[in-house]
């Protein structure tokens, strides 16, 4: 689709720092010593990418498990259509969600159009949370769920493009 | 791209788990945003009133520890020309560990979580042409006898995880 508008430079770049950004005083001029680029070639690169969407933020993916997040909850909401971006934005500026989605309804099963995340150490405090969150943004009567993890069955980073295809 | 700004949580803290302060400062501050200079580390350290190198060191150990999986950019699958995806089964408790098997065979699954509803088995499926997306979820329609629920993402709201500092 968008894939033209991806260069070999971009890909080359992309699969570089595929594993993270080395976490040396000079990040990007050490990038660039892998592809044969000077610091400035690899700053403007990324700044292409980022002003094209293709990253969509730089930074680091919490754990939250590994930190003691054991209650993690995904919040689904059944909200207007027509006020579903007001009501996620203002959800969003809630310190404990730590993500929030809109998805399409599948009805007659699955009615919720707003998801978010919760993560806590414990399920009466992340449901009070969402009870919080709830009467905040005027809520309380919205039809809603909380759907606790269970246990994670499978977890692999998402490289969508990986090193190898990056190098074709 | 801008740094974030820590937020203090109103209501957050009693339901966080420990660590120092100066860590949540740092996972707070990395997640939003990491600047496009020569010395990036150091730019974000004097936001921070920390040292570069302190800076450097307690990243490397919130890798370490994995309190963090990575740092470093985050793909738009979509503008990577790949698809993306979020889907859910409604699996009978009896046969939910035969059909996390048939599931997690996928490739293109890349999280799958056991949720408590209805709809009990919660996956992501990444694939490198959107097209893709539609053939992995047929082929474990086909496989599970069991429909699945297909809810991508319309609009992502990022926000991060945020401690009190």
């Amino acid at each position: 689709m968008d894939m033209m508008a991806v260069s070999q430079q971009d890909l080359a770049l992309i699969g570089a720092i595929a594993d993270g950004l080395p976490r040396t005083a000079r990040p990007y001029r050490d990038v660039g010593a892998r592809l044969g680029l000077d610091e400035a070639a690899v700053i403007d690169g990324l700044k292409s990418l980022i002003d094209r969407g293709v990253i969509r933020r730089f930074g680091v993916v919490v754990r939250h498990h590994t930190l003691g997040y054991t209650a993690n909850a995904m919040a689904v909401w059944d909200v207007p259509d027509d006020d579903v971006g007001r009501i996620a934005r203002k959800m969003a500026e809630v310190p404990y969600v730590t993500l929030c989605y809109r998805r399409p309804r599948r009805l007659p099963q699955w009615r919720y159009n707003l998801f978010c995340m919760v993560h806590g150490v414990a399920r009466d405090a992340v449901r009070d949370q969402v009870e919080h969150l709830a009467g905040r943004l005027g809520l309380l009567e919205t039809p809603r769920e909380i759907l606790f993890s269970l246990r994670q069955f499978k977890q692999r980073g998402a490289h969508y493009l990986t090193c190898e295809r990056a190098a074709e | 791209m801008t740094r974030h700004s820590p937020k203090a949580a109103p209501s957050g803290a009693r339901n966080e788990p420990p660590l120092d302060a100066v860590d949540r400062t740092i996972v707070n501050a990395l997640q939003g945003g990491f600047p496009l200079g020569e010395r990036p580390y150091r730019d974000v350290a004097e936001g921070l009133g920390l040292a570069e190198d302190t800076l450097i060191e307690r990243l490397k150990s919130l890798l370490e520890r994995g309190v963090l999986s990575r740092f470093g950019p985050m793909y738009h699958a979509e503008k990577m020309g790949g698809g993306l995806t979020l889907a859910a089964l409604s699996v009978d408790d009896d046969d939910f560990a035969r059909i996390a098997v048939l599931v997690n065979a996928h490739p293109e699954v890349a999280h799958n979580y056991r949720r408590d509803h209805a709809f009990n088995m919660w996956f992501v499926i990444a694939t490198e042409r959107p097209g893709d997306i539609a053939r992995v979820i047929a082929a474990i329609e086909a496989e599970t006898g069991l429909d699945v629920l297909n809810v991508p993402k319309e609009e992502e709201y990022f926000i991060g995880l945020r401690f009190e500092a």
